[in-house]
């Protein structure tokens, strides 16, 4: 293999280009990223450095004397895979020719529908997302966050830090009951209440209302919360469009094996916009977290370089962890399969829980808030070969 | 300077020891039997590596993902990109003792700053 192809500059490319480097591979190597950043750490974006504490050269993933020996072909997007030609075509006309690609093109916020174009209203996924609402809490006002999942929530902690009047809408009854389950989600989203945050469950969004800025979000129920800046925070799409007619296996992001290796020969995916699929769980999943984008680029280039060849270890049960209001949540595995969550260590109530998931006695799951020495030694178990 | 940390037969092997100086030194007992002390806390963010996930001569943080070398203190992948001080183990009659580092520590941004009278 000559030449080798990151489609993607955020942690999962940069992290596949390492693993490329650290495995011998010595050919050429181009990295291809649509934002115009060098790679750059996304965790503090609604945490440290929304809140002004963390200085933006201190996001860089990158070390001071690190250097890959790779071209970096940045603020310009991929638009298409020429598999028979060996080519990816970019936004700006340019084709790079190689024989291994790596995709790694992450996924997008989604947006509300018809709040293009309103000033006020902000998603929170890149840097310049970031710098643009950091600007805009500095000003503080009252803030809606639609969504209570993990970005919600954390955003909803900055600006509540920063003196913020913050409301939260989820529209299921109980936030973060997909990842977490419903009771432990309850848990974990009380953080709003104990600060005062005010949280409203249960109703969905109907629209924004505002001439060229928002002032208020709309609830289905005909409530209307009045708002100077609104976050939305209701997950993410893999970035694939760029794929179709590729010849690629796509559903929900790229389709691939435990290893990265996709329906085409010599091409893998990884990070955000990878269906792997998971055999500790027996089907495919798409999971975005950091510590995935950070882990499974190895396996995924030991497969390119291999050219198949290799049998891909089972991998470390998924793990994330979420700064709110001063304490540490920590998760790790499938909150899905249990049947039952117990709490083993601190309390619900004192927000110090250490809870683990089971199903049919076996633990499957585990979750801690400011946990973290007992909550490793349960994900060690967890990780454990069975 | 020598401290004394605590007793080797306290310190079962896969366990660490943290002394809490300033800044806080881990003693690390593997699970091959060898004794390694390092800084304690994270370069990336506040977090004690004595809570962290023990792997032969690799700890890593609790927190994230990085793991550091507890031979030499460097660190494999971000978050962090410093790596954190080693220091002398010695054990005399039974007892381990910790040879503190003359070098600067890596002290993660919001140590610094809390060291430095700003916002932690």
């Amino acid at each position: 293999m000559r030449t080798v192809a990151v489609v993607g500059a955020s942690l999962a490319g940069l992290s596949a280009a390492r693993s490329l480097r650290k495995q011998g591979y010595d050919g050429r190597l181009v990295v291809v990223g649509d934002e115009p950043h060098r790679p750059y750490d996304r965790p503090p974006l609604s945490k440290e450095f929304l809140a002004g504490s963390l200085a933006e050269a201190e996001l860089a993933l990158e070390g001071d004397d690190e250097d890959l020996a790779a071209e970096w072909l940045l603020g310009t997007r991929a638009v298409a895979l020429d598999h028979r030609g060996r080519k990816v075509r970019l936004a700006d006309g340019r084709e790079v020719r190689a024989d291994g690609f790596v995709l790694a093109t992450g996924a997008a916020a989604r947006t509300l529908p018809g709040s293009e174009g309103l000033a006020g209203v902000h998603t929170l996924r890149t840097l310049d997302d970031a710098r643009a609402l950091r600007d805009e809490l500095a000003r503080g006002g009252r803030l809606v966050v639609i969504g209570g999942g993990f970005i919600g929530a954390e955003v909803a902690s900055t600006a509540y830090a920063l003196g913020l009047e913050v409301t939260v809408v989820e529209a299921a009854p109980t936030p973060l009951a997909g990842p977490l389950g419903e009771a432990m989600g309850a848990v974990v989203s009380g953080l709003h209440a104990d600060h005062g945050v005010r949280l409203v469950c249960g109703v969905g969004v109907k629209g924004l209302s505002g001439e060229s800025r928002v002032d208020a979000v709309l609830l289905e129920d005909g409530r209307s919360l009045p708002a100077d800046i609104v976050v939305v925070g209701v997950g993410a799409r893999p970035n694939v469009e760029w794929l179709e007619g590729s010849g690629i296996a796509l559903d929900n992001g790229v389709k691939c094996g435990a290893d990265g290796r996709t329906s085409l020969a010599g091409v893998v995916a990884v990070g955000d916009c990878a269906n792997w699929y998971d055999p500790r769980a027996g089907h495919h999943r798409r999971v975005e977290h950091w510590t995935g984008a950070r882990e499974r680029p190895d396996a995924a280039i030991a497969t390119l370089l291999a050219q198949g060849a290799v049998e891909p270890g089972v991998p470390r049960p998924p793990y994330f962890w979420s700064d709110q209001y001063g304490v540490k949540i920590q998760f790790a595995g499938h909150a899905a399969a249990a049947d039952s969550v117990t709490v083993e260590a601190g309390s619900a109530d004192g927000r110090d829980v250490l809870a683990v998931y089971r199903r049919a006695g076996d633990p499957v799951a585990v979750l801690g808030m400011n946990q973290p020495r007992l909550f490793t030694r349960w994900r060690k178990q967890l990780g454990a070969p069975r | 300077m020598m401290i004394p940390a605590c007793r080797l037969a306290d310190l079962p092997r896969g366990e660490a020891h943290r002394l809490d100086i300033d800044p806080p030194v881990s003693v690390f007992h593997t699970d091959d039997g060898e004794l390694f002390a390092i800084d304690d806390t994270c370069t990336h963010q506040d977090a004690s590596l004595a809570d962290g996930w023990l792997e032969g001569c690799e700890v890593e943080c609790p927190l994230h993902a990085s793991k550091f070398d507890l031979r030499t203190g460097a660190v494999d992948a971000p978050p962090a990109k410093l790596p954190v001080r080693t220091h002398e183990v010695v054990v005399e009659d039974g007892m381990i003792y910790v040879q503190l580092s003359l070098a600067a520590p890596n002290l993660p941004p919001c140590i610094s700053a809390r060291l430095a009278g700003g916002p932690a």
